[in-house]
């Protein structure tokens, strides 16, 4: 087709620069959450079933009414139902996509998936990482995206040899971890509160 | 592992605090970020498995299914998603959501501003790009609309746009903006964009993309992160 690039001028390397970013805003339940987007288990999924919920949290700690939290996470095998995660010897599972999307709950800030414990994943150094779910975080008042990690308390001994735990400054590292709390049903409970500024912040990486 | 993506172009986007825009004051992080070293599960993402679950619901003038024709100005927006390279992404998925005709969102909190709702325009769509990496979605043009932001605040007229493409590192939430529009200059949001990268955000008139008889056009094209190109592989 040939088409020249609407809006967007080249570069001297013929690159183009990226669609910059801006703010999900306070709407975007008219297309970017449904019902059961937060449920990525089916009674055919493999794997220990979990549930991570929390609260989004401002600078003052008033409740984030508006985010949109999505999660992206591997199998209970620890491989990605992606086409760049191409190990053969891991297995994926049909059933588990990987993925889920929640808006926080208007009047308490709140969050929940139901999901499945990942297993570790490789990292490029040569170790393995510790069983995590990716997150961003997008809401109203929020321009980009913001990236972090979800790690589990009871996972200690993997966490302590996480190559990317390693590169968060200890004191900020709790801010990763999940804690299990008490469970009300059959479902093992995970704890991850995602706030902005104070000195508890928690962590976002530049993914 | 045989991905790499390329660090986020940061100075291409608004900073996370961008002070005019209210909400960013207490919504923004305050320490900096801290360095990631892509793994899978950064070069991987939930785009294509997405895409897959996802129907086509490209006309959002009849998408409402009451049969009733949504009132407006009638608009065909169309354009290519291209990574950073320069190369076209096919089989990505666009999720739009906007306002109607008058400016006025189909959403239960939108309370404060008395236009009318029109009932055959839910204004909310998605689509996916061709093997081109084309797309093309045929809507209202969306009204400008108040907002609390600061005494007399108007938004431009814009359409919400959300692309997961292929990994992780190349989400994508945006809003797509009319030419020429006199709100620009005093909307914090449109502002908040760094002045080089801000005309990315416009779309462009296009006689050729019209309908004769039925609808305006315009173009807009789209770029996602892309991958380092001739690294280590």
């Amino acid at each position: 087709m040939g088409h020249r690039l609407a809006g967007h001028s080249r570069g001297g390397r013929g690159v183009t620069g990226p669609t910059p970013s801006q703010t999900v805003g306070p709407y975007f339940t008219m297309e970017l959450t449904g019902e059961g987007q937060n449920v990525l288990t089916n009674p055919e999924t493999g794997g220990e079933r979990i549930r991570v919920e929390g609260v989004v949290l401002d600078a003052d700690r008033n409740h984030i009414e508006d985010a949109l939290i999505e999660l992206w996470q591997a199998n209970a095998a620890g491989r990605y139902n992606h086409p760049a995660d191409d190990r053969d010897d891991v297995p994926l599972d049909p059933e588990f996509t990987g993925f889920g999307r929640c808006a926080s709950d208007f009047t308490r800030g709140t969050y929940s998936f139901l999901t499945i414990k990942p297993g570790p994943v490789p990292h490029p150094s040569g170790g393995m990482q510790a069983p995590h779910i990716s997150l961003i975080i997008q809401a109203r008042g929020m321009l980009d995206p913001t990236y972090t990690r979800i790690y589990f308390a009871d996972e200690g001994e993997a966490n302590a040899k996480d190559p990317v735990l390693a590169t968060v400054p200890e004191a900020r590292r709790s801010t990763l971890i999940a804690e299990r709390v008490d469970d009300d049903g059959s479902v093992p409970t995970y704890r991850f509160d995602i706030r902005y500024q104070g000195d508890d912040e928690t962590v976002f990486f530049d993914v | 592992m045989t991905i790499t993506y390329r660090p986020r172009a940061h100075e291409d986007h608004p900073p996370f605090l961008y002070a005019d825009y209210k909400g960013t004051r207490k919504r923004s992080p305050a320490m900096p970020l801290v360095p990631l070293v892509q793994s899978l599960s950064e070069v991987t993402g939930p785009g294509p498995a997405w895409t897959e679950l996802s129907e086509e619901d490209a006309d959002l003038t009849t998408n409402a299914g009451t049969g009733g024709e949504a009132i407006g100005q009638r608009s065909v927006i169309t354009g290519h998603v291209y990574d950073e390279n320069g190369e076209p992404m096919p089989n990505v998925l666009i999720e739009i959501w906007q306002a109607n005709a008058c400016g006025r969102y189909m959403h239960w909190r939108e309370v404060d501003f008395p236009a009318p709702l029109d009932p055959n325009f839910l204004g909310a769509g998605q689509c996916r790009t061709d093997g081109q990496g084309e797309y093309r979605f045929v809507t209202i043009k969306p009204g400008p609309y108040p907002w609390g932001n600061h005494h007399n605040a108007w938004r431009p007229a814009h359409i919400h746009f959300s692309l997961m493409g292929p990994a992780l590192t190349t989400r994508l939430v945006t809003q797509m903006y009319f030419p020429d529009d006199p709100l620009f200059d005093l909307d914090p949001i449109f502002q908040s964009v760094p002045e080089q990268a801000r005309d990315r955000l416009v779309a462009t008139y296009d006689h050729e993309v019209t309908i004769p008889n039925w609808a305006l056009g315009y173009r807009w094209d789209i770029v996602l992160r892309g991958t380092v190109v001739g690294g280590a592989e």
